[in-house]
């Protein structure tokens, strides 16, 4: 097992964003969480990273605890995680942000290598400054080149279709479907995406801050139909 | 070199201009108020002021990529020097200046260096300017550099002026100053950082006179400590031109950042932009690199690097 969420609660505003979760993941998966707006998946990853403290809980990972650990000591235990909205620096070029992501030094071509896995055309953005001049699907491609080159035995993926258009979403997905041979270790991506949730080996279903399924993306969707349809049955008997 | 350059000229000169490239082109070294070491090219002239201190530099028209390197290092304590240094290039001339002043002072006395740089760009003229500054020393005495840039643009011509200011000097007033003709382009860069108690002042004024002359101006300061910095732009528009400038600062600790964009179009097709932003390290940015491993500090550090680069 890779990592074990013991009773992890999280309140704001008087609103249990996460209500009690208990959750293990193993080692070398593919694991997706899904669930409504809302229903806390955002809170639960940035908890895992250490973005975010839980008011109350354990987190264990690879047998050690570390939920008193701050985001870099988990990042150097080997946590990795790639933000929904990636961030812009002014004056950093791709490259510099490449080469602070690898743990070794990287060669310019070696970043550019990495670039091209992630269908960026590398000789056109190795040295551009990861600033606003960047598309939201450059931004978006960039941000998986850091988290591929760190090479970690947890990377998280904070919803990657969020803030990009359809199309550049289509172009993108590619990518993930390739992510088990791009990152060696176990993924963790939020996803709303059919795609994605189909490619998991597992999914985690989210609502109103508590597990409320998991298991393979067929059953977990066909489930969800039927409760669906139930849910209008049940409301024209009522 | 010769025997006058010691150990302490050596790194000074390396901080503001690489001693290995100084001695590929034309130079000229002033150390403590006086000209120390000269070498002049085919296409590149450098005499002696006779009614004031300085060198006036001439660049011979149609020069292609020649370097010049024009440092002043200062090591005596208590110093004031005051020196007027102008620059003739030729037409279509093509050349790289590398100016800069770099002062060590281990005593309690003031030290300070007022370089007065005036370019003349006849037409079709390109020069790229580089200045840094530099102060060392573990005395309580300052370290003072106002320098004073002038740059006359004569049409077609352009100049390109990076400036960087990351160490080291206590006190600092720089002027920039452009009359640009037409089709002309000025674009300066500059970057700047104060700790401590630290002062640095910095004014662009730029004229844009002729058709088609634009300019560029940047300025990318990091102010922490005590440090204060006021940055003053002033661009006129007297003609169809164009205009961009841009202050971004990073402010940390007690420091103060004063930011004072004035445009003035005196014409109807002139398209003149400023934008100013100050603030400090975006936390984001800070927890992005310590996903990365970083420590909080370490990740501070690295923005100011990348920002100043």
């Amino acid at each position: 097992m890779l990592l074990e969420l013991q009773d992890i609660c999280f309140e704001r505003d008087n609103k249990k964003i996460l209500n009690n979760i208990n959750l293990t993941i193993d080692l070398e998966k593919f694991i997706a969480i899904t669930g409504p707006n809302g229903s806390g998946k955002s809170t639960l990853v940035k908890i895992i990273m250490g973005i975010e403290k839980p008011d109350s809980g354990k987190i264990i990972f690879n047998g050690k605890d570390i939920t008193n650990l701050s985001i870099n000591e988990r990042a150097n235990l080997g946590i990795s995680f790639a933000f929904q909205q990636p961030v812009k620096f002014k004056g950093i070029t791709v490259y510099d942000l490449l080469k602070m992501s690898a743990k070794k030094k990287i060669t310019k071509k070696e970043a550019c290598e990495v670039l091209s896995r992630v269908g960026l055309c590398a000789k056109e953005y190795v040295d551009r400054e990861v600033n606003g001049s960047l598309s939201g699907g450059e931004l978006k491609r960039i941000e998986i080149a850091t988290v591929v080159l760190r090479g970690a035995k947890l990377t998280i993926f904070d919803e990657p279709e969020a803030g990009i258009d359809l199309w550049s979403f289509n172009n993108l997905i590619e990518v993930f479907e390739n992510m088990r041979e791009l990152i060696k270790g176990t993924t963790l991506i939020i996803s709303h995406q059919e795609r994605i949730l189909n490619i998991a080996d597992e999914v985690i279903l989210l609502k109103a801050g508590k597990i409320a399924n998991r298991g393979s993306s067929k059953d977990i969707l066909e489930q969800e139909l039927i409760n669906k349809k139930c849910c209008k049955i049940r409301k024209c008997n009522s | 070199m010769s025997d006058k350059i010691n150990q302490i000229d050596k790194d000074l000169l390396n901080e503001v201009s690489n001693l290995d490239n100084i001695t590929s082109g034309a130079y000229n070294i002033r150390k403590n108020g006086q000209g120390i070491e000269r070498k002049v090219t085919d296409n590149v002239n450098i005499v002696t002021k006779t009614d004031k201190p300085g060198i006036d530099i001439y660049v011979k028209e149609n020069t292609k990529f020649e370097f010049i390197h024009i440092p002043v290092i200062i090591t005596e304590s208590g110093l004031t020097d005051l020196v007027y240094n102008d620059f003739y290039i030729g037409k279509n001339a093509n050349v790289i200046i590398i100016a800069g002043c770099g002062i060590h002072n281990d005593h309690h006395k003031d030290s300070q260096h007022d370089g007065i740089h005036r370019f003349y760009l006849e037409e079709g003229a390109k020069v790229k300017y580089i200045e840094k500054h530099y102060g060392e020393g573990t005395g309580d005495g300052k370290r003072i550099l106002n320098p004073v840039t002038e740059v006359h643009l004569k049409a077609g011509s352009s100049m390109e002026m990076e400036s960087a200011q990351i160490k080291g000097v206590d006190s600092t007033i720089r002027e920039t100053k452009g009359v640009l003709e037409e089709n002309t382009n000025f674009v300066v860069t500059e970057k700047i950082m104060t700790h401590g108690e630290q002062f640095a002042k910095t004014i662009f004024d730029v004229e844009l006179n002729g058709e088609n002359s634009s300019t560029h101006v940047t300025s990318r300061s990091v102010a922490t400590n005590n440090s204060k910095q006021y940055f003053i732009s002033k661009i006129y528009g007297n003609a169809k031109s164009f205009s961009h400038s841009e202050c971004d600062a990073i402010i940390k600790d007690n420091a103060k950042v004063v930011a004072t964009p004035e445009v003035t179009a005196n014409h109807v097709d002139a398209n003149l932009i400023h934008e100013a932003a100050i603030g400090k390290i975006a936390g984001e940015q800070i927890i992005k690199l310590m996903t990365l491993g970083y420590s909080e500090e370490e990740a501070e550090q690295e923005i100011i690097n990348g920002f100043l680069k």
